[in-house]
């Protein structure tokens, strides 16, 4: 098993917004996490990522067998979690290769591997473009600052092909996006996956997942898994929205 | 606990040892301006944080120092002082040792034949007559302390006059280097660039300690920038941690003239800044840059002030600080735009990061516009190291110290990108390197 989700409690600012969840993924699957706006989705993308602002106050998450919970962010992204933001940041004087260059380095350090150099990473660099059909100019501009909503979220995949993570967690990659953008994102992550690796994708819209086909959906809502099904429950879940979800499981209302 | 008005005296009392070595001066024109700065000096008193151009900076620790003259400078070898060259720069190359202009060290052959380049000493004995036009001109020694102290002990530093038409494309690096041994030592840098018609210069102003010995340095530039000249500045300091640096430059700029500091400090005990530039015509452009990096209980302090005498002219104004430890920043930049410097452009911003709980910034921007059709714009900030930035950086695999780095190196490029010279960018790139990756 890739990830093990158990009972996993987890609040903000004294906050409780993940009331118990429990899930597990393994290699080769895509997962979708479903739900209304404050369900917690985004706050469980963040918690896996390791964002220090929230507060695990139960539970455990174990990843490749390795107690998750207890590395630091830059650890977790090592052994290969990978987060694409919901709001990528703009970071003004730090190139986008730049960045990437130190990542990929400090990654193959962390795994014993021997750094690239600087003919061997853009060589490597060139052919993950294509995937998401990134302008080379975007390379050397600063990290998201400027880029329209749709080349942030292309930048956020395009970085997750050059990572090459075990398991991705996209949380909301899809919102904001047009057609198209949505098909190169879509596209570019179904290019990558293999039966090695693991999405997690996170949305609110079912839109996305007739380009990305999900082995499992499940629904969060007040931040707890209250349904899980195949990809047939996105399509009811678009059918009869959120509400259906409330009258089938009454207690989480 | 010395007294101010005892530090005052003291450097009354050393003149007249001073001027007994002077052997055969005495009767010379520059002399007499010593005589009448020393006479000023007396007159004045050393601010206090009730000045309201010090009112954040607290210069006692630097009164509680008996400094010396320097009588002569230390041996200094040639290996000790590639230390502070830009690994490989093509320049010519002034060298000062406690305020004394070293031949040996110094190579200025490529530009001798074009420019006149000489230690002011020199110049100042030959009676040269852009001194006599020029020297002491754009500074007043009746009312700031420090230039009369600096005019009252005159001794060296770099003299420099670029003709009509000439273009300098080779750096001019000076560099000042400081040590004091038995005795805390004081050095009175004094430079004077004068660039004439249609010119072009890069020079940088280095100041460096050999040691992290107690000493103070009070230079004091002064530079002409002649119509449609062009003139590159770049202070550098990276001095003993324990020295004090009291520095003024003032330039004042011909028609379409262009003038651009880009100043770098690691900062002393005490570090004071007053750059000036001033637009005696229309059409000239002014860029002053600022980056400065301090931690433990440094004090660092830049007042600049420019002054839109004239129409038609742009400035253009960053400053960044990174501050970390106890250390104290203050930030102080006036533009003044005249009644008749009519389409007058002023930006000015300053930027600070905190990186410590303790660290202290005072920033205060000054507009103040005297005319009406004006395009103005000022701004100051200061945080700490943006939380969602480093998080983003820790998510793609790069660890905490090294995430910082980016950052702080991101927040400082912005000023360093505007340094004309790559072997200095990379000089400036290394210190930031150093000093944040420990």
């Amino acid at each position: 098993m890739l990830l093990e989700i158990k009972d996993l409690h987890a609040s903000i600012e004294g906050k409780e917004i993940l009331k118990g969840i429990n899930l597990s993924v393994n290699e080769g699957e895509i997962h979708a996490i479903m739900g209304p706006n404050g369900s917690g989705k985004s706050t469980l993308a963040q918690v896996l990522a390791g964002r220090e602002e929230y507060k695990v106050t139960k539970g455990e998450v174990f990843f490749k067998g390795k107690n998750l919970l207890d590395l630091a962010p830059e650890d977790r992204a090592r052994e290969g979690i990978f987060l694409a933001f919901q709001y990528p940041v703009e970071i003004p004087g730090v190139s986008n290769t730049n960045m990437l260059k130190t990542a990929v380095n400090e990654i193959r350090k962390y795994r014993g591997e021997e750094e690239y150099d600087a003919m061997e990473f853009l060589q490597m660099i060139k052919s993950k473009m294509k995937l998401v059909e990134l302008e080379q100019a975007l390379l050397s501009r600063a990290v998201n600052e400027g880029y329209s909503g749709g080349e942030k979220k292309r930048n956020e995949i395009f970085q997750m092909a050059v990572l090459e993570p075990k398991l991705a967690i996209l949380d909301e990659t899809d919102s904001g996006l047009d057609i198209d953008a949505l098909r190169i994102v879509a596209n570019g992550v179904n290019m990558l996956k293999s039966p090695d690796n693991a999405t997690i994708v996170v949305t609110h819209y079912q839109r996305l997942l007739n380009y990305i086909v999900p082995d499992f959906v499940h629904v969060l809502y007040k931040g707890r898994i209250v349904k899980s099904g195949g990809k047939e429950l996105a399509l009811e879940l678009e059918e009869k929205g959120y509400d259906f979800i409330k009258d089938d499981s009454g207690v989480f209302v | 606990m010395i007294q101010k008005n005892e530090i005052n005296e003291w450097y009354v009392s050393i003149f007249d040892d001073f001027e007994r070595n002077l052997n055969g001066e005495s009767k010379s024109p520059i002399h007499q301006l010593r005589k009448k700065a020393i006479n000023d000096f007396s007159q004045l008193n050393f601010p206090t944080n009730k000045d309201e151009e010090w009112r954040f900076t607290n210069i006692s620790p630097l009164l509680k120092h008996k400094f010396n003259l320097a009588i002569n400078a230390p041996y200094v070898d040639k290996e000790e002082v590639d230390r502070f060259r830009f690994n490989g720069m093509q320049c010519s190359f002034m060298v000062f040792v406690n305020g004394f202009f070293s031949e040996e060290l110094s190579n200025i052959n490529s530009i001798k034949d074009k420019i006149t380049i000489k230690s002011i000493s020199t110049a100042i004995k030959e009676n040269n007559i852009q001194i006599q036009k020029h020297f002491n001109k754009y500074v007043d020694s009746s009312a700031q302390i420090f230039t009369a102290l600096s005019t009252a002990y005159i001794m060296d530093g770099a003299f420099i006059y670029v003709p009509e038409n000439i273009i300098i494309e080779e750096p001019i690096h000076i560099l000042f280097l400081s040590s004091s041994k038995e005795d805390k030592i004081l050095s009175h840098p004094r430079n004077l660039v004068i660039t004439e018609k249609n010119s072009q210069l890069l020079i940088i102003e280095h100041y460096a300690g050999l040691d992290n010995s107690t000493y103070f340095t009070n230079a004091v530039t002064e530079i002409s920038v002649g119509e449609n000249a062009v003139v590159h500045h770049t202070k550098i300091q990276e001095e003993s941690k324990s020295s004090f640096h009291i520095a003024r430059m003032e330039t004042v700029q011909g028609r379409n003239s262009c003038f651009t500091s880009n100043m770098i400090s690691l900062g002393g005990e005490i570090t004071r800044n007053d750059f000036n530039t001033r637009f005696n015509s229309t059409g000239g452009e002014s860029e002053l840059n600022g980056l400065f990096l301090i931690d433990n209980s440094q004090l660092f302090d830049a007042h600049t002030l420019i002054d839109h005498a004239s129409p038609n002219c742009n400035s253009h104004e960053l400053y960044r600080g990174i501050l970390d430890g106890k250390s104290r920043g203050v930030f102080n930049g006036k533009v003044i735009v005249r009644r008749d410097a009519q389409k007058t452009n002023a930006f000015q911003e300053n930027n600070n990061i905190i990186l410590s709980d303790e660290a202290l910034v005072d920033t205060k921007p000054q507009l103040e516009i005297f005319a009406d059709d004006v395009k103005c714009s000022h701004g100051a900030t200061v945080g700490q190291l943006d939380n969602e930035a480093l998080f983003y950086l820790k998510s793609r695999g790069i660890g905490e110290e090294k995430s910082r780095d980016i950052l702080i190196h991101a927040f400082a490029s912005d000023v360093v990108r505007r340094i004309k010279i790559d072997k200095i960018k990379d000089h400036i790139e290394n210190i930031l390197t150093e000093k944040f990756n420990n």
